[in-house]
């Protein structure tokens, strides 16, 4: 059997580095990664069959449910190879597969000598999977391509297996088969991890040097922190320090993954495992930095450290006022486990009190707002999504901008807005599509390429500002979902952008106003307005909706005054119904807001600013 | 002794209206093969044997509506009337209402009426134009109307109204405009016009979910609503509530009395009442109804008291349809200001001491009494 019992396997800190493997799955969501990791589980006999669980390495629902990976897990696996029959220590890193989380990524890559380039082979590989390839390469680490979900009536291994080839520059054979639902193939892929991958070098005797590629909180616990020790040695006693912030933290357990949190007698050259010392808050305990010990510290950090930079912006604030404190304490939770979210209280006319928040991407604002709304049961509007705008002003000062609506008036020399490199994977049918949809997003072509016949690479680089409108809807429904979409921060660079504003009665609304590029104020400015003609309900007087950049109005629509808004009978049985009707109406009335003197219902603001889940989510929220 | 009204349901059509949603049922559908006589045989006697658990304050107005209180025979009707006499006394000149059908009216039947004492009669005529009142799965031919207002003057009704409905599908503001001045060219005394309302799970609801007719909109409704205010007043027919217009003297003292929330007693299935800030009302089917009276178990099938809030909420809600308005007494500094927006868009007006809706202002007058109360 090429399973060793954890008790007779090489014990942690006791392992050679020449015994060990670190590797991690490059995979697209739905490739089947969590089902392979599931499998290699159960087949290393690390979970027992009675233990196990689908989707076992994801902790959290929204993991589960959405089949992604938002953060990293570390699970050590001996295992007997099948080919030379030594015992070795399997370490499989299980990465983000986001691209708001490249850096997170990078991290998890950099802890390892390998990585499984895992393709569902009736799908073919998609943008962010190449994305990660290319990080994977760009990091020297030995890549294993693997065709998975074999099983599949319409897997197309040949074709998919010629595309790998040509992209990692192996021969097709090379890529292996496997199906993660069956089992076929997985001992196979494990021999060939221990045969393929190089083992881990460092120096034992050098300062202890281990890079954190992921940091969780747990409530009974306070961080976890995941590091791969890469010279010297971690133990129990040690007291250790960050070297970013050369803060000193206690050790208060030390030990590895095997599935469950298993305490060690320490850590060694190469080897993966988690600390614990007591720290609360994720942000004492970053990922990238490198973890030394107090006594005897490095002089030399690992490199690749950098803070996270909050990239999409959008404020978000409860349905109901009165969930501002609820909001700002699951903000506070949150943050404990999430370094990159980043928020600060603001006030808007329309939408009351909330925060504007700062997210690494589109993902990540999704997830955070859905872990928001989840875990501390908040109803939320959010605004729509912006990026950071450098704007300078006539006089030379600089202004950053997070919040459109406070974009300064008038009087501004050069506006800079920051830019992405996209690439995008589809089958060749759709170049023109797609070409035409990045053109009306401000796009650059930079290049193409085909990767088989059919498939084919698209280079654009794009104003994050037409990304995080949205373009992935509009990418994916134009392309019947085929084509994926990778983008990687590029600087930034001046855009002719102008603020528009929304106006009721005259007055600005402050949640409706937009950066926009002027040639699409005009567009913008005639589909809000008219988007809120429909959605706010007739008053007492004639309402005037308006778009105007500055005081120029290029946009305007009219609310006609209400004529008709009364129940023609009321006698007897009447009066009790209509009174009742009037009961709740009062209830109702709680959740309009008025802007000036204009009454407009939470779900005219809803509705305008978000997407249609939103919209439903409401809708389902009022049932 | 403050004065009592009675509200007697009679809860029986030959055919069901397709926009209609009362608490009317007919023959066939509470007895398979029934006629009107063998259904409505002992409804009578339970309507007088409720009769009994009522107070017994002198009565100024009974009013007999349904369902088709025309379809039941005068001396079935005029045995409730007689039974009231007995057990509570009836004013000098108080007010007897029959609501009536035109097509189930003849000179011979309403001169009974007039003999057990009805003195005020209100006929459905709904509209006076035919495809409307297809629209509507109305039957009478609009010429009877005429015809039952004359009859109903000759046999002596001193007070005679029509009931209209505007905003039917496929109606136009002519249309509409046909159907007032129809109405009033006879020898009437009062209207009532009610904007159609699509009740859920009638026939018109289900015509207009499957797109084969389409109600008209706000703007159409406010229209017809305005003219006709217009036509009624420059007839000398004032309006004295929103839906509401007659001749001087001629208002109708029981529909008055439910705005002014006096006492009133509804007897008959799924009838509502009202006793000093304490509403109740019957169970809703005929069958359970008579059940429960001929047991001797009381009627009511729910109740609700007012409390300080809801009764001043009511009173805003009622008095501000009516003419006289809401006297200054009634409204707090609050109420004042935010009824000043109002007054200068045109939709109130000051009055004495009392504030009005004006025409454009009653349309929207539930719009106003949520202001107010919020």
């Amino acid at each position: 059997m090429p399973a060793i019992s954890l008790d007779k396997a090489p014990q942690p800190a006791a392992t050679k580095p020449e015994q060990i493997r670190n590797f991690c799955i490059i995979a697209h969501i739905d490739h089947g990664k969590s089902t392979l990791a599931d499998r290699m589980l159960g087949i290393t006999e690390v979970v027992e069959a009675r233990n196990m669980r689908a989707q076992y390495l994801d902790r959290m629902d929204i993991e589960r449910e959405r089949g992604i990976t938002i953060k990293s897990q570390a699970v050590r696996l001996p295992w007997r190879s099948g080919i030379d029959g030594q015992e070795y220590i399997l370490n499989m890193i299980d990465t983000p597969g986001h691209v708001d989380f490249t850096y997170e990524v990078s991290r998890s890559l950099a802890a390892c000598e390998g990585a499984v380039l895992l393709v569902d082979c009736a799908q073919g590989i998609e943008a962010q999977t190449l994305a990660n390839l290319y990080l994977a390469m760009e990091n020297n680490l030995t890549i294993i391509p693997v065709l998975n979900k074999i099983d599949l009536p319409n897997a197309q291994p040949e074709k998919f297996a010629a595309e790998l080839a040509k992209l990692i520059g192996c021969e097709p054979e090379d890529c292996l088969r496997v199906s993660g639902k069956t089992g076929e193939g997985v001992a196979e892929l494990l021999d060939q991890i221990v045969s393929q991958i190089p083992a881990p070098v460092g120096d034992a005797n050098a300062p202890a040097r281990a890079l954190i590629f992921d940091s969780v909180y747990d409530s009974y616990r306070g961080v976890v922190t995941y590091v791969r020790v890469v010279d010297g040695h971690l133990s129990p006693r040690d007291q250790i320090q960050m070297f970013s912030t050369g803060v000193r933290h206690e050790m208060l357990e030390v030990g590895v993954i095997s599935p469950e949190p298993l305490p060690s007698k320490g850590l060694g050259v190469g080897e993966v495992g988690y600390l614990i010392t007591g720290v609360k808050d994720v942000r004492q305990s970053r990922v990238g930095d490198t973890v030394t010990t107090y006594n005897n510290p490095t002089k030399s950090p690992l490199s690749g450290y950098k803070d996270p930079k909050p990239m999409v912006f959008s404020g978000l604030y409860p349905l109901d006022g009165a969930d501002y404190p609820a909001l700002r304490e699951a903000l506070d939770k949150l943050q404990l486990n999430d370094a990159a979210l980043v928020y600060e209280p603001e006030s808007s006319a329309a939408l009351g009190f909330g925060f504007r928040c700062g997210f690494l991407g589109l993902l990540h604002m999704e997830i955070v707002r859905e872990r928001l709304e989840r875990e501390s049961k908040l109803n939320l509007i959010s605004t729509a999504p912006n990026v950071v705008y450098q704007v300078t002003l006539d006089d030379g000062k600089e202004v950053r901008v997070t919040n459109p609506s406070e974009f300064p008036d008038g009087k501004i020399a050069i506006v800079r807005e920051p830019i992405v490199k996209a690439t995008i994977l589809a089958p060749s049918e759709f170049i023109g599509t797609i070409m035409e949809l990045c053109q009306e997003r401000r796009g650059l072509l930079l290049g193409m390429d085909y990767l088989s016949e059919d498939r084919v690479e698209i280079r654009y680089t794009l104003p994050l500002a037409e990304i995080v409108f949205d373009f992935f809807d509009q990418l994916k429904s134009r392309t019947r979902g085929y084509a994926s979409l990778d983008y990687e921060e590029k600087g930034d660079e001046e855009g002719n952008l102008v603020k528009v504003d929304i106006l009721l009665q005259g007055e600005a609304v402050d949640a409706f106003s937009a950066v926009v590029h002027r040639d699409k104020a005009y567009a913008y400015g005639v589909m809000m307005t008219s988007k809120l003609r429909e959605l706010i309900p007739r008053q007492q007087f004639e309402v005037p909706i308006q778009a105007a950049i500055g005081a120029r109005i290029i946009a305007r629509e009219n609310i006609r005054a209400i004529r008709k808004d009364v129940l023609a009978k009321c006698y007897g049985g009447d009066i009790s119904r209509k009174r009742k009707l009037l009961e709740k109406q009062k209830e109702g009335k709680k959740r309009m807001k008025m802007v000036g003197r204009v009454e407009v219902p939470q779900e005219a603001f809803v509705a305008a600013l978000a997407t249609d889940a939103d919209i439903e989510k409401v809708k389902a929220a009022r049932k | 002794m403050a004065d009592l009204s009675f509200y007697v349901h009679i809860p029986y059509c030959i055919k069901r209206c397709g926009y209609c949603d009362f608490n009317t049922y007919t023959p066939s559908e509470l007895q398979d093969g029934a006629t009107l006589e063998i259904v409505s045989a002992d409804y009578i006697d339970a309507v007088v044997q409720e009769l009994k658990s009522a107070p017994k304050d002198p009565v100024s107005t009974i009013f007999f509506g349904g369902g088709t209180p025309s379809l039941l025979p005068a001396k079935d009707l005029g045995r409730v009337i007689s039974a009231i006499r007995e057990h509570n006394g009836l004013r000098d000149g108080a007010e007897i209402t029959l609501e009536a059908n035109p097509d189930s009216v003849t000179p011979e039947k309403l001169a009974d009426y007039i003999s057990v004492g009805f003195n005020r009669i209100s006929f459905g005529a709904q509209s006076f134009v035919p495809h409307v009142l297809a629209t509507l799965d109305r039957t009478h031919n609009p010429d009877n109307v005429k015809k039952a207002v004359d009859a109903a003057r000759a046999a002596g009704f001193s007070s005679i109204s029509v009931d209209l409905i505007y905003g039917t599908p496929g109606e136009s503001l002519d249309d509409w405009r046909i159907t007032v001045e129809s109405a009033l060219a006879l020898d009437i005394d009062h209207i009532s016009a009610y904007a159609l309302i699509v009740e859920t799970g009638t026939k018109l609801a289900a015509q207009i979910n499957r797109g084969e007719i389409a109600m008209p909109d706000d703007d159409a409704m406010a229209d017809m609503y305005l003219l006709v205010d217009s036509l009624c007043e420059a007839h000398g027919m004032s309006w004295y509530e929103l839906s509401n217009w007659s001749k001087p003297g001629h208002e109708c003292k029981h529909n008055v009395a439910y705005w002014h929330n006096a006492n009133w007693w509804g007897l008959g299935p799924g009838a509502h009442s009202h006793m000093n800030g304490k509403r109740f009302w019957n169970v809703k089917h005929p069958s359970a109804y008579k059940t429960r009276v001929f047991a001797g178990e009381t009627p009511i099938h729910e109740s609700e008291v007012l409390t300080a809030e809801q009764i001043q909420d009511e009173k805003i809600m009622l008095s501000i349809r009516m003419r006289e308005g809401i006297s200054f007494e009634e409204l707090a500094p609050h109420h004042l200001e935010r009824l000043a927006i109002y007054k200068e868009n045109g939709y109130v007006s000051l009055h004495g001491d009392s504030v009005t809706l004006t025409p454009v202002g009653r349309l929207i007058a539930d719009r106003i009494v949520r202001e107010l109360v919020m």
